[in-house]
């Protein structure tokens, strides 16, 4: 082991970890190595006791009372949407909507954007897309005979951009893409995307789940329109996402959810819509997880994200070169670990990724097996079966990572 | 982990291919984990299975779990197959199977269910074993 002496690690993982309780579970004797990130992360205590201060101090419903509480919830909530806008560059709390998760603010976007749309319209997708970037457009484009298109893979994981130019027209409406993919770990270049999506004259809605955890996101810098992002795949709790709008386009749009303060006036055959984003919000909102989200951004903010990538991608490199080696494992994505978020998916074509998955988790080790909610990529690259993938964190060092190497040729060995 | 009848069964499938003249062919396919599994039965007049032969693709929970339904159908009745319950298959399979694995688990009794409700359109009295 001395010759990894000399890996420094860009964040101090030993004490990060010990802000993560859950982490110290053992799981069929064994410490638990939880390598299941890009579902969901774990809480800090921070968030976790962030979430309970707020509950046991200052809960109230937000923008109703006039009472000491119900000012307090509200200062807090919209505390939150300033941090929130604040952490991806947007230019003020009025462009930063939250909804319950990524899916929900992917649908918000869809639905608001196709309404103006006429048959024959187009939008264009990438076969790295999640579920949630796709069924709603598809669904919309059913409805209002809108006809949805999708730009191919290459064989090193990228997206092929000239096949992209080659879709946009002037009936191009909305171009809709992953910023980093839940499968194959690939960062796409938004900017450049959105540039081309512009000269065609369309809107670019940006799915930022699986960046916003792990890459510094400039909302302006990327120029998209729209982008949207899940709390509980960033340290903070479930329940909580949002969306980011660029403030003349989401004062054009249509609201999405109505019902309570989402409107400015309402009388018994019309309604008058409140300020952004309430506009976007219907109902009572998820207080305490905006508290708990303000309180994890707040902690990544603190981490330095440009740290949280170098350190993923140690890992990830570590991994990639640890499974490459193998026979009978076949890495899928950019081989590059620099063009990668922290996750690493691969094919193992002798054991299904379930039973893969079995085997690791008999050795406490928690990864995904499956099709990652992505069907169309999973039959783009033709995997009958899905995949297995690791996904990684601020808190998973390089010992768990050859922790899982270990077991997967421990698998392969079983399956052989 | 895995017992080893699971992976015995895994890697050496009893009954593995294809019937001629079958008196039911039934396929059915888990989408989320590409588990596919088709069921054959060859049925006599007096409702027994004379032969049991399964095709499939998947995770060795399930193509294990189907080697040991076909294996075990042969010679029954197809009333006594009928009141296999989802007990029977986690006996066979003899270790705890979490929630997201039961299906896994038992996508070969769903397809031999399913294909017991074909049968008995075809031929109800066969299936229910109200003929001698």
């Amino acid at each position: 082991m001395k010759a990894r002496a000399t890996v420094h690690s860009a964040l101090d993982v030993e004490r990060i970890r010990r802000d993560f309780p859950i982490l110290s579970l053992k799981v069929n004797a064994r410490p638990l190595v939880y390598l299941d990130n890009a579902a969901t992360t774990q809480k800090p205590l921070q968030v976790l006791n962030a979430m309970q201060g707020y509950y046991t101090l200052s809960n109230a419903n937000v923008h109703r009372g006039i009472h000491y509480l119900s000012a307090r919830a509200t200062e807090l909530y919209e505390d939150a949407h300033i941090r929130a806008a604040q952490f991806f560059g947007a230019k003020s709390m009025q462009e930063m909507v939250f909804t319950k998760n990524a899916t929900e603010a992917l649908n918000l976007a869809a639905y608001s954007l196709t309404q103006s749309l006429r048959p024959g319209d187009e939008i264009v997708l990438t076969f790295m897309e999640h579920h949630s970037n796709i069924v709603p457009w598809q669904q919309l484009a059913l409805q209002r005979g809108l006809k949805v298109r999708f730009v191919p893979i290459q064989s090193n994981g990228q997206l092929d951009v000239h096949v992209l130019d080659e879709m946009l027209s002037e009936r191009t409406k909305i171009v809709g893409v992953v910023h980093a993919s839940n499968v194959l770990g690939t960062i796409n270049d938004v900017k450049s995307i959105a540039r081309r999506a512009h000269k065609a004259g369309a809107k670019v809605v940006v799915d930022g789940a699986q960046s916003a955890p792990h890459v510094k996101v400039d909302v302006r810098e990327l120029d998209c329109d729209f982008f949207a992002f899940s709390g509980h795949k960033m340290l903070g709790p479930t329940g909580i996402g949002g969306l980011y709008g660029k403030q003349e386009l989401l004062e054009r749009l249509p609201p999405f959810l109505f019902g309570g303060d989402m409107i400015r006036e309402v009388h018994a055959t019309h309604s008058k819509w409140n300020d952004l984003p309430w506009k976007f919000e219907a109902g009572t909102p998820p207080i305490a997880e905006a508290v708990g989200l303000h309180a994890a951004m707040d902690y990544l903010n603190a981490l330095d994200l440009d740290r949280v990538h170098a350190h993923e991608q140690m890992l990830v490199f570590r991994a990639l070169n640890g499974l490459a080696k193998m026979p009978g494992v076949h890495v899928l994505g950019p081989l590059d670990a620099r063009a990668r978020t922290g996750l690493v998916s691969f094919e193992t074509p002798s054991v299904h990724p379930h039973d893969l998955a079995e085997v690791l988790n008999a050795q406490g080790i928690g990864i995904r097996g499956g099709h990652h909610c992505a069907m169309p990529l999973a039959e783009h690259l033709n995997l009958k079966n899905g995949s297995a993938r690791a996904s990684f964190y601020v808190y998973n060092s390089l010992s768990e990572v050859d922790a899982l190497l270990a077991g997967v040729k421990k698998a392969l060995k079983l399956f052989g | 982990m895995y017992a080893e009848n699971i992976l015995d069964h895994y890697k050496n499938p009893r009954n593995k291919g294809v019937l001629e003249n079958p008196s039911v062919t039934h396929e059915e396919f888990n989408p989320l984990c590409g588990d596919r599994i088709r069921l054959q039965l060859k049925v006599d007049a007096q409702g027994t299975i004379v032969c049991a032969r399964f095709l499939g693709t998947g995770c060795a929970i399930s193509q294990a779990s189907a080697s040991m339904l076909v294996e075990q159908a042969e010679g029954k009745t197809l009333k006594e197959v009928r009141a296999w319950s989802k007990e029977d298959v986690l006996d066979w399979l003899g270790i705890p199977i979490g929630p997201v694995r039961l299906k896994c688990a038992l996508l070969a009794l769903d397809t031999l269910k399913n294909a017991l409700e074909i049968l008995n359109k075809m031929n109800p009295s066969v299936v229910q074993g109200a003929r001698p």
